[in-house]
């Protein structure tokens, strides 16, 4: 099968429609994801095993089971129980809840980072807690955490096109519809292939500078 | 649904399998001398990393045998997991190889070892122990990645769950039952990885226990 140029360019406008609801899903995917990371990472970090050990626990689960039965999960069972989702509110909460486990994590390691002097000198100058939080660990600890969190925001872009399975109408699913009509997979395909690479490359690129310059600092 | 479980497990050994060969050729040739190797293996791991392994999936799956190469669908689910979990892999093994300390490595001059048996005798063993725990959670991630060959026809566990869900109109049991399943299988790997882990650290006190 020879590579049809016109069809390419044909196909082109509904392929960047499909983009277009990835980077989306993507955004809002993320603020649930970097929003709820927050209350998990707290809750870990709790001493109280009544608060810690269910939510690593739950973590655990939802990091060992794959993404795509959390999604069916959502999509096909919660209607049972009267709770209908839109398709798309359905497919960024599940992403978002999935990833919101990952950023805990990154999180927790940047609190943990700081030296416990800064924890100890903020006590010995009888800082309140929200100050010591607001103005001695928070922006040390939030500059290191941005390029990780930046490398789960390139995931979640990845990993949405499973959003096709319950009929979301982002750029997979576009491919799918343009393909399964025209019954030619090899330009939808590609295209969509490089339509990801052309958003994740330079991203990925943007975040392993960030990391470097970090790390001089 | 067990029958799926099975498919599930062959495309997880067989996936890290191939993963782990391929990680240590890319990441090896990552740091390599030859800059034709460093650039052959920098376009595999940044496409691979790039895309998902979905998109990796209905490539190979569709647009694939219209170039004449035709796979059947479990060998496609292996060799896309592998090449998308290797991709991950080789950079695992460049960081690790890299993190070996430098003077371990002049020694190895020094010593006039050539090359290979600088990599085999003295880079190797130390950088491998470094790669073990995030090889763990590729091995978790690959499995993840196994339900996504439900889509392209493998008769997996996940394929299975919506077979059963067509079949009975029931939604809460096939799909909670596969989740278990996966995560029955996930704690298994990672209780896997554990015991290697200390087996392999074991005398060497300058890696962290835990």
């Amino acid at each position: 099968m020879e590579w049809d140029w016109d069809f390419a360019f044909q196909i082109l406008p509904r392929l960047l429609e499909g983009l277009l609801v990835t980077v989306e899903v993507t955004i809002m995917a993320s603020v649930v994801a970097i929003i709820c990371g927050l209350p998990l990472a707290i809750a870990r970090r709790s001493r109280n095993p009544a608060i810690w050990r269910p939510t690593y626990y739950l973590s655990e689960f939802i990091r060992r089971t794959p993404l795509l039965i959390q999604l069916y999960c959502l999509f096909y069972i919660l209607p049972n129980i009267g709770i209908v989702l839109p398709a798309l509110t359905a497919g960024v909460v599940c992403i978002g809840a999935h990833y919101a486990v990952y950023t805990s994590e990154v999180y927790r390691a940047g609190i943990e980072r700081i030296p416990t002097g800064q924890w100890e000198a903020a006590k010995a100058l009888n800082m309140p807690a929200h100050s010591m939080w607001i103005r001695v660990i928070l922006p040390q600890a939030i500059p290191p955490m941005i390029p990780a969190l930046g490398n789960y925001v390139i995931a979640m872009f990845k990993e949405s096109a499973i959003l096709y399975t319950i009929t979301v109408l982002e750029l997979m699913n576009s491919a799918r519809s343009i393909a399964n009509w025209t019954y030619r997979y090899l330009e939808p395909m590609t295209i969509v292939g490089l339509l990801y690479l052309l958003v994740s490359l330079p991203s990925a690129f943007l975040v392993r500078y960030l990391e470097r310059r970090m790390k001089e600092v | 649904m067990g029958w799926g479980a099975l498919v599930t497990v062959e495309l997880t050994v067989f996936g890290c399998f191939l993963a782990l060969i391929v990680a240590f050729v890319a990441g090896l040739g990552r740091v390599s001398s030859i800059p034709v190797l460093r650039w052959v293996s920098s376009i595999y791991v940044e496409i691979f990393r790039g895309t998902s392994a979905l998109v990796q999936l209905f490539w190979f799956f569709y647009a694939l045998p219209l170039f004449g190469i035709r796979m059947d669908a479990i060998t496609t689910g292996i060799l896309v997991l592998g090449l998308n979990v290797g991709s991950y892999g080789a950079e695992v093994v460049r960081g690790a190889i890299l993190s070996v300390p430098k003077e371990q490595i002049e020694s190895a001059i020094a010593l006039n070892f050539t090359p290979w048996t600088r990599m085999r005798k003295v880079i190797l063993p130390q950088a491998i122990v470094t790669m073990l725990p995030p090889f763990g959670n590729l091995a978790i991630d690959l499995m993840k990645g196994t339900a996504l060959c439900s889509l392209i026809t493998i008769a997996d566990l996940t394929f299975q769950a919506q077979v059963f869900r067509s079949q009975t109109g029931n939604t809460a049991l096939p799909f909670i039952g596969a989740l278990l399943t996966y995560f029955v299988i996930a704690s298994i790997i990672a209780f896997a990885m554990r015991k290697i882990e200390n087996h392999m650290t074991r005398g060497l006190d300058m890696t962290k226990r835990n």
